[in-house]
């Protein structure tokens, strides 16, 4: 614990250094959530009816994005500590083994939530209207941690499985594309054939909805159960992954 | 005296590529060790298996008395590495980077501290230790990773071509370093591909080539392994030359360069013969050179016989 508590202060320590990283987790879902209420709103909302307003159906997908871009960098630094050798200095000390891990989960997910606060605080301003009350806030943050330190784990086993920091690139296409063909920005009822069908089984669809159900209180069905399951299974299969990279010899 | 290192048939295989065939190696503890070869043979792939970063494919090796397979956390407590593949956070200062091998270490916070200050001014990183690894240059760089192996008091010390790279002031200034730790009782275990750097600093030498040592000694041990040196003779005209080559007999004259390479097992006794015999016979000698053979010789002896094959 004291090991992964060091690692903790030393990914802390980068992110001061490291204005991209802020930049990347922080800046960018705000940016984010400006452009698709200023220039897509407008012409979104006709699509939405004159009771809804489209940033509140939007926030719930901007917060996604927003945990996308926190793994992404975290792959790029997992990566970085992987190709400059300072985890085979690690490796080689008496210390708890995956600490270094821990640290960049830990560190990442500490970046992202900020970043989502800061989104919600944002789109407060500019009119959400948050009727889901506590215990849906609540939730919400619940679901948004846990899918944080699934994708926050997919991002530490990509950055693993990377040789070079060219080799995150796939992974960072992956989740950044993703959100878009899914609930996130429009609902999937309007796009066309074989996409629709994509968007509404893809495992970022159910949890968009269900966030969204609980930020502002609308009716959220069962679709909850299968949201929380994917992040589960994401995190599983996040770590089990990241795991099985970092035990094997680092050289070949 | 203890072994601070015995190693024993270790081998190392990548899919079918064979790097280390079967090395055995004994390094006594207090110390320094160097394992020399060229690119290729398999010495950081040595250094990777004995510091507990990968695995070896057979054999074993104990490190500090602790089993390498059985015992690696107990062999990580003992050991630090430096080198090519182990690296600086470049992301942190360089009293950062410090301070977090202390924190590593379980060093209370105080003693961590101390600890740092006075490695930062051991190592000539005073001046330094505000600013980022990354703005390092590569001495400093070295000078840094080898001062966060020291924060533990490792009893074994592995360093992985520590000078490779350096400018001869920054050489000079590791060798240093690395007699002050052997002093101290510190075991080293380096690899470089120096000749000059095997024979300033270590007790024992093996020659590592194609994954397999081809020799093992002490440097002197190793030269005698040579047929002697020879004494070079050199003349300003040809007659004298000519002469010369009558008078020595078993001399290896170069007619272009006017010199006789005369084979000598480089005693004085034998070296003043020749030079009362070419007096008697009334030759002049422009000038002359004794040449021992050093490691050089000895590994481009050992290693082209390993090509030829």
């Amino acid at each position: 614990m004291t090991d992964a508590m060091t690692m903790v202060r030393r990914n802390f320590a980068h992110t001061r250094r490291n204005p991209g990283a802020i930049i990347m987790t922080i800046a960018l879902p705000v940016v984010l959530l400006l452009l698709f209420v200023g220039v897509f709103g407008g012409a979104l909302r006709a699509g939405f009816g004159s009771s809804e307003d489209y940033i509140d159906y939007v926030v719930a997908g901007v917060l996604i994005m927003a945990v996308g871009y926190g793994s992404t960098t975290t792959a790029l630094a997992v990566n970085r500590d992987i190709t400059e050798g300072v985890i085979a200095r690690f490796r080689t000390m008496a210390i708890s083994r995956a600490s270094v891990l821990t640290g960049h989960v830990v560190g990442s997910t500490v970046r992202t939530l900020a970043g989502a606060v800061l989104v919600v605080l944002v789109a407060l301003a500019l009119g959400l209207r948050l009727h889901g009350g506590p215990l849906g806030w609540l939730a919400a943050a619940g679901l948004l941690a846990l899918l944080t330190i699934a994708m926050t784990w997919l991002g530490v086993a990509a950055g693993l499985a990377a040789k070079t920091a060219e080799g995150v690139a796939p992974f960072t296409l992956i989740v950044q594309l993703l959100p878009f063909l899914s609930s996130a920005f429009v609902p999937p009822g309007s796009m066309t054939g074989a996409l629709r069908w994509f968007a509404a089984h893809e495992p970022f669809t159910p949890i968009i909805d269900t966030l969204r159900a609980l930020l502002l209180g609308t009716a959220i069905g069962d679709r909850w159960i299968l949201a929380v399951g994917w992040c589960l299974a994401l995190a599983l299969a996040g770590y089990l992954w990241a795991r099985a990279l970092f035990a094997r010899d680092p050289n070949r | 005296m203890p072994s601070a290192i015995a190693v024993s048939g270790l081998r190392k295989s990548f899919g079918d590529k064979v790097v280390l065939d079967g090395i055995d190696l004994e390094v006594p503890a207090g110390t320094t060790f160097a394992l020399l070869g060229p690119n290729g043979s398999g010495k950081t792939t040595t250094v990777q298996i004995l510091s507990t970063l990968i695995g070896a494919s057979g054999g074993t090796a104990s490190i500090a008395g602790h089993d390498l397979a059985t015992e690696p956390q107990a062999v990580r407590g003992a050991i630090g590495v430096t080198g090519q593949f182990s690296a600086v956070d470049n992301l942190l200062t360089g009293e950062e980077n410090l301070i977090l091998m202390a924190a590593l270490h379980h060093l209370d916070r105080a003693e961590g501290r101390r600890r740092t200050a006075e490695l930062l001014d051991r190592f000539d990183l005073v001046d330094a230790a505000k600013r980022l690894a990354s703005t390092y240059s590569g001495g400093m760089r070295r000078r840094l990773d080898l001062a966060m192996t020291l924060i533990g008091r490792p009893r074994v010390i592995f360093l992985d071509e520590p000078t490779t790279g350096l400018d001869p002031r920054s050489r000079r200034l590791m060798w240093q370093i690395v007699r002050e730790l052997v002093a101290g009782g510190v075991t080293i275990f380096l690899t470089t591909q120096q000749l000059e750097e095997a024979d300033e600093l270590a007790d024992r030498i093996a020659v590592l080539d194609g994954g397999k040592v081809v020799a093992a000694g002490t440097p002197d041990e190793l030269k005698r392994g040579l047929p002697g040196g020879h004494v070079r003779l050199m003349f300003q005209e040809k007659s004298d030359l000519d002469a010369a080559v009558r008078a020595v007999e078993h001399g290896s004259p170069d007619d272009e360069a006017l010199t006789l390479d005369v084979p000598s097992d480089d005693g004085v006794r034998a070296l003043r013969d020749l030079l009362d015999r070419l007096d008697k016979a009334g030759i002049e000698v422009a000038g002359l050179d004794v040449r021992t053979p050093d490691l050089e010789d000895v590994f481009y002896k050992l290693t082209e016989k390993e090509a030829a094959r």
